[in-house]
């Protein structure tokens, strides 16, 4: 992989330079504590120190609301007209967001390919940005603290300079279009690099222990731990909204006043929502919260192991930092494993 | 950028393919046999399915919904489905005359696993609305009949004004070459000539070798319990006792989630599923 420094005094250049590149996006300040990746036009509108913005990147390519077709009585659905070709560079992207990223491409690929997930996804360049874990991150449990694919850019920070490593073909043209601000990586850029690495992984605070978990999962199927947490779940589903894998939509048919024409639309849903599993005639396969929950976490950690070989969690903290009922995976699981640690 | 996006643009899977019903053949009440054909004549005929799989049907501005399909891939050209009238987009179908314009795409699912299912004795059982995929299974097989032995149907329905295909099934009575076995829960008018009792009192009617047939079921939740007793009981095989499953479905395609039970999707890896799946995945039936 080719690898480049970036001194610290050269990154409003190169942000301004990715602005040629397409729309820049990138984590900014919403409220007083809140972020969100949105259109930013300078680096002094980027928040650099961020750990966590309020919806992961899904929002882009995965929208909230979606046109799926329009139709009207005599022709039946049709695809609606193409989004102009807009290209977009999302600046400042932490490693766990681009593990979810590549966990939805799994989900929206496959034998049945999700058209609108991927023709948003061609459209948009990804750099990277390393992070220091708050309390409530464990992605180095999930194994999703590093990446080495899924960016076109990653930039690691090593005092004075970024480490840059150039993923992707693009990424490479975005470098040598600013060829003069970059320069060689020198021995103490290294070891920077490495000392950084061991900072940042003795800085984690939160941990699961995810090895055996779809073992234990099935053992404790009729645990009492789900009634507790189901007690606690308003079902707001605001944990699935957050979630940067959580990738269930609903569809419906909005008719126009027409009463002629209308649009196929899909929305985020959530599975701790109460008609989540509800059938036409009445009958819902879960009824109860404590089984909305508990599918929540099996499809999360035991369901999507059995199907991809890894959990669906990149250990992000923000169904915590989010859950207006204080429900925290990492006190979930460690309850199921008996290993409450005070 | 992800590299999925380099190449030929797939198709979107989600179009549904403009259709129109061509027939509405009322069955009790509540229930109709729709009969649907694709606009394009070459979709029309080419479209094949596997007995056991569906369609997603969409009823134009109302919205979209699953559908087994009910006849079988051996009379090609029109698709049969058999729709009780449930909820908002059933309710919308039955207004529907022939020749209106629906959506149809799919097929979807797995299917009943028909080369495994050949050389080997078949029992289906249904009960009620179950009937309306074990149909496609049964014409297949009646349809391909050398590819297969003994062909065995039980089907229950609560009294004979509920009983789908009912004219149908009775013509099967008098033929040879399959066990057709019909029952009614209970029959006030004293009409009813063939059996009257629960679905599993026809097992008392039928010699079933366990270690060379394939069970196939759909029916109400209740009914599975009771029959898979039966089977059991007979120390039938767990991998060779079918179930088709219902679920909220919403993409068909595996996507949407809604029909998620443990680690499979109801629509991708099912709706057919063996005895011996659902043991492993708790909450499927």
């Amino acid at each position: 992989m080719r690898i480049v420094i970036l001194p610290k005094e050269n990154l409003a250049e190169f942000i301004g330079h990715l602005r040629s590149f397409g729309e820049l996006h990138a984590p900014t300040k919403r409220g007083e504590k809140s972020l969100v990746f949105a259109p930013v036009s300078d680096l002094s509108e980027i928040e650099l120190n961020y750990t966590r913005t309020i919806l992961p990147l899904k929002k882009y390519f995965f929208k909230a609301t979606d046109v799926m077709f329009n139709f009207c009585a005599e022709k039946g659905y049709e695809l609606p007209v193409e989004e102009a070709d807009k290209k977009y560079v999302i600046f400042g992207v932490h490693p766990c967001e681009i593990h979810g990223l590549k966990i939805l491409d799994l989900v929206f690929g496959g034998k049945y390919v999700d058209t609108y997930y991927f023709a948003r996804r061609s459209k948009v360049a990804i750099i990277g940005l390393d992070c220091i874990p708050d309390d409530l991150c464990f992605c180095r449990s999930t194994g999703t603290d590093f990446v080495d694919t899924g960016f076109d850019l990653f930039l690691s920070d090593i005092g004075d300079s970024y480490l840059v490593r150039v993923g992707t073909s693009l990424g490479d043209d975005m470098v040598r279009a600013a060829d003069s601000l970059f320069r060689q990586v020198k021995k103490e850029d290294r070891e920077a690099y490495k000392r950084n690495s061991v900072q940042r992984r003795d800085s984690f605070q939160a941990e699961i222990q995810l090895q055996d978990l779809p073992g234990i999962m099935d053992l404790e199927y009729e645990s009492h731990v789900w009634e507790e947490v189901g007690e606690k779940c308003l079902s707001c589903g605001i944990c699935s909204m957050v979630c940067p894998t959580c990738y269930c939509y609903s569809v419906f048919d909005e008719l126009s006043l027409d009463g002629n024409t209308g649009q196929r639309k899909r929305i985020w849903d959530s599975c701790l929502f109460k008609d989540y599993a509800l059938v036409a005639g009445g009958h819902n396969f879960r009824a109860q919260r404590s089984s909305r929950v508990k599918n929540r976490y099996f499809h999360k950690q035991r369901g999507f192991v059995s199907q991809y070989g890894r959990p669906s969690c990149v250990g992000c903290g923000r169904c915590k930092a989010y859950c207006p009922a204080g429900i925290d995976i990492v006190e979930v699981i460690s309850k199921l494993r008996s290993e409450i640690r005070v | 950028m992800s590299n999925h996006c380099s190449g030929v643009r797939p198709e979107n899977p989600y179009l549904p393919h403009p259709a129109r019903i061509i027939r509405t053949l009322p069955q009790i009440p509540d229930h109709q046999l729709f009969q649907i054909r694709f606009e394009k004549e070459q979709m029309a005929e080419s479209f094949t399915y596997r007995p056991g799989q569906f369609v997603m049907l969409s009823v134009i501005g109302t919205g979209e919904a699953p559908f087994s399909i009910s006849s079988s891939p051996t009379r090609p050209g029109n698709i049969e489905l058999c729709v009780r009238r449930i909820g908002h987009v059933t309710d919308a179908l039955f207004r529907l005359r022939p020749n209106a314009l629906v959506g149809v795409r799919g097929p979807y699912g797995n299917g009943f696993p028909i080369e495994k299912l050949e050389g080997n004795n078949l029992l289906l059982v249904a009960g009620g609305l179950g009937m309306a995929p074990l149909r496609s299974l049964l014409w297949y097989a009646l349809d391909n009949r050398s590819k297969f032995n003994n062909v065995t149907l039980m089907y229950g329905a609560k009294n004979p004004d509920d009983m789908l295909f009912k004219y149908e099934l009775l013509n099967l009575i008098d033929r040879a070459d399959v066990k057709c076995l019909l029952t009614v829960d209970t029959d006030e008018s004293g009409i009813w000539k063939a059996h009257v009792g629960v679905v599993t009192t026809l097992f008392g009617h039928a010699e079933i070798d366990p270690s060379n047939t394939y069970a196939a079921i759909c029916g109400p939740e209740i009914m599975f319990k009771f029959v898979l007793n039966e089977l059991l009981k007979r120390n039938f095989p767990k991998d060779r006792i079918l179930m088709s499953l219902e679920r909220n479905m919403q993409c068909g395609v595996g996507k949407c989630g809604h029909c998620m039970v443990g680690y499979k999707y109801t629509c991708l890896d099912g709706p057919i599923f063996t005895y011996w799946d659902t043991i492993n995945l708790p909450e499927m039936i």
